[in-house]
């Protein structure tokens, strides 16, 4: 019984695993007195980590459902809101919903909540999912795109109902005093111990997503991707493996929604609205969308940039301050889809071709001409 | 045509003469059972015909601007294929230079009257050189990348645009005087408790010769007539000695002009920010969707709907949710009818 269908996988999975063991100890150990936050002077910070596991998880299933299947969702933050609202609304208010109080203080709540919300979001991707994906490339992005924005405006508006009379998300403010995580007693804070919860759900999702893209499903998906009309006359059921698609990128944000939520202690609407939607597109597209690997990259590189930028923008551009960050942000973007429309996964993967210096692979002919 | 879309072709079936009636029934019973919905919430609120009439004038006004917006993506879409995020941020270019040059010092002696006037004119030449810049250099470089990769290069233009705009402006809201008054009050014209602002009027009719302007452009000019042929087919218009790159530049300089000149006649009757471009750049997208993306006077006609229909809308529920309804309909739209809502079947394939 192997964890992964392909050997490099698996490597490359030990690898990530053991540099995010590595990390963690170093903040737990603190050798010479040095945390992590030190190692980029204090640009990715600790907290960046398990920000990035955290979105990994989301991006990793909109990698499958963008990169595999070839669906692109502008609305893939409502699924993330979705994940994050129903772990704090139960968790703070479940006594509007006639549950009894005590709920709230058992140490199990939060986390039937997680499976719960997942569940609910996937059956919500379901339902909405059947009929919108029946449209294609542009028309799909624009239906996704008026979802995302119709759920937030729903968080936003406290689901049109009035504050005062049921309070639900909060409205523009949020949720605060969601609670922490516990296993029994044992509470999963401080940030170290989240930390490991939080990569531990990352990796476990890029395993299930490696094996899923290897196995019959995955290969339906990119058959979809290549021809519809195609895949269908190969008897794959198109509708169907484009909606399941689409369901366990939503289950997969859900989770990582919950996971948010339990980590701020706060939910607000702002991270759920259109623009956290595209930052989550981005981020799968810097990346690389045809590799579940550019999950992990992309999150870390935009996360890293705008750290970096928040961080020194104040140094770089004199007197503007951290203003200039959407700027530089968007310039980056714009020359990293113009120069590797292929994300950087692909851009590493032509490097050692570009050094000519491969063994192992028939390509690499360096040994043979010199 | 694709293979793909021919196969689908071949295999779908035509629609018996009885089902599209019992589609007819259907469409008229959920309008009705619309109106009825409005007509009951409104009551709630004592709305007499004059409180409608007031919501619908107001967003006749907004759907106007809409349809700018619109002309602005079918435009570019015609042309080069692409769905461009980038036009929100040139209707906030416009309105947000015309303000600056209006206030520049070196004008200050100038009548208000003729600094308007070069106000307005240099915003609108200086956002159509940014469009025209934005294709070269960042539309051009990709031009042979996928879909998406496109809409998310216009969509980083977008940021940046903000971004300048954020450091230039800051989070102020800025206002521009009226042009009829060339003050900050303008002038109201009343009918019982129906208020319309003169701006309004400036709206309506900029817009409608804007519109003029562009029918000539297209049917009667040589450079409309190669935009034209490009969005029927690049490659025959490339083989006629039509440089498609330069008419998707044509195309974006165009769009640009348009969205500059609806933030402008937009500026007196709100007050301009920095980020005002991403609600208003969605919401005519959304009307270019009601229009089925590639007809410019249906585009115009969805626009002025939308206007209307959310303006109502929230008007008998909240104002909060009044974005909710453009996406509703495009929801809608996309689902039942992807040709437009004034489109024939055939268009179909683009879904």
């Amino acid at each position: 019984m192997r964890l992964l269908r392909s050997h490099r996988n698996e490597a490359s999975l030990a690898t990530l695993a053991l540099v995010v063991l590595a990390l963690g100890l170093f903040e737990v150990l603190q050798p010479g007195g040095r945390d992590v936050a030190s190692l980029t002077g204090d640009v990715v910070t600790f907290n960046t980590l398990v920000r990035i596991g955290i979105l990994t998880i989301v991006v990793v299933g909109l990698n499958v459902l963008m990169g595999y299947a070839g669906q692109v969702s502008l609305g893939q933050a409502a699924f993330y809101g979705l994940g994050a609202y129903v772990s704090g609304i139960f968790t703070t208010r479940a006594e509007v919903f006639g549950l009894p109080g005590g709920l709230e203080g058992a140490w199990w709540w939060p986390w039937l909540l997680m499976g719960v919300g997942m569940a609910f979001t996937g059956l919500f991707a379901y339902l909405v999912g059947r009929p919108i994906l029946r449209l294609k490339g542009h028309y799909l992005a624009m239906a996704t795109l008026g979802l995302g924005i119709m759920v937030y405006i729903l968080f936003r508006e406290n689901f049109g109902f009035r504050t005062s009379t049921v309070n639900l998300t909060g409205g523009f403010d949020g949720l605060f005093d969601i609670p922490r995580l516990r296993l029994g007693s044992w509470e999963l804070w401080p940030i170290t111990r989240y930390y490991f919860l939080v990569w531990l759900a990352a990796l476990a999702s890029i395993a299930v997503a490696l094996n899923l893209v290897h196995s019959r499903v995955g290969r339906a998906l990119r058959a979809i991707h290549g021809s519809e009309v195609a895949a269908e006359a190969m008897a794959v059921d198109t509708a169907e493996f484009k909606v399941r698609a689409l369901v366990f990128s939503a289950m997969l944000a859900s989770l990582a929604g919950s996971l948010y939520a339990h980590f701020q202690a706060a939910v607000s609407p702002g991270p759920f609205s259109f623009i956290g939607s595209l930052e989550l597109v981005v981020m799968a597209a810097v990346g690389g969308l045809r590799n579940v690997w550019g999950a992990p990259l992309g999150v870390a590189l935009i996360l890293a940039i705008e750290e970096f930028l928040r961080a020194k923008g104040h140094e770089l551009f004199a007197g503007i301050g951290s203003e200039a960050e959407p700027v530089v942000f968007g310039i980056i973007l714009v020359l990293i889809m113009i120069f590797l429309p292929e994300g950087l996964t692909d851009g590493l993967r032509r490097l050692p071709r570009l050094w000519q210096r491969r063994s192992g692979t028939p390509a690499a002919s360096s040994e043979v001409t010199s | 045509m694709s293979v793909d879309a021919e196969v689908q072709q071949f295999l779908r079936k035509r629609r018996p003469a009885h089902q599209a009636r019992g589609q007819q029934i259907a469409w008229a019973g959920v309008t009705l059972a619309l109106l009825a919905a409005i007509l009951y919430l409104g009551s709630q609120k004592n709305f007499g015909p004059l409180q409608y009439a007031q919501l619908v004038l107001d967003g006749l006004r907004g759907g106007t601007i809409y349809a700018l917006i619109a002309l602005g993506f079918v435009t570019v879409f015609n042309v080069t294929g692409i769905i461009n995020f980038a036009q929100g941020g040139f209707v906030m270019l416009g309105a947000m230079l015309a303000v600056t040059i209006n206030d520049w010092g070196a004008l200050a002696q100038w009548s208000p009257g003729p600094r308007l006037a070069a106000a307005v004119l240099a915003a609108v030449l200086a956002t159509t050189l940014i469009g025209v810049l934005v294709e070269r250099l960042t539309i051009y470089p990709a031009r042979n990348a996928e879909p998406l990769t496109l809409i998310i290069i216009t969509v980083g233009v977008y940021i940046v645009m903000q971004g300048v705009a954020l450091i230039v402006w800051g989070t102020d809201a800025y206002s521009l005087p009226a042009f009829t008054t060339l003050a900050m009050r303008d002038r109201t014209f009343r009918l019982g408790t129906v208020i319309v602002k003169a701006q309004s009027f400036w709206i309506w009719g900029v817009t409608g010769v804007t519109m003029a302007v562009l029918y000539y452009f297209f049917e009667h000019t040589m450079w409309g007539r190669a935009l034209r042929a490009c969005s029927v087919n690049r490659l025959a218009a490339r083989l006629m000695g039509i440089r498609p790159d330069r008419m998707s530049m044509l195309a974006f300089g165009l769009a640009a002009a348009m969205g500059a000149i609806g933030g402008i006649v937009l500026a007196p009757a709100t007050r301009p920010v920095y980020d005002m471009g991403l609600s208003l750049g969605l919401k005519g997208f959304v009307a270019a969707i009601m229009g089925g993306l590639v007809n410019p006077p249906a585009a115009v006609v969805g626009g002025i709907l939308l206007g209307i229909i959310e303006n109502v809308g929230a008007g008998v529920t909240r104002a909060g949710i009044k974005d909710i309804f453009s996406f509703i309909i495009l929801i809608w739209v996309l689902l039942f009818r992807p040709q437009g809502l004034f489109g024939r079947q055939q268009t179909v394939e683009k879904v």
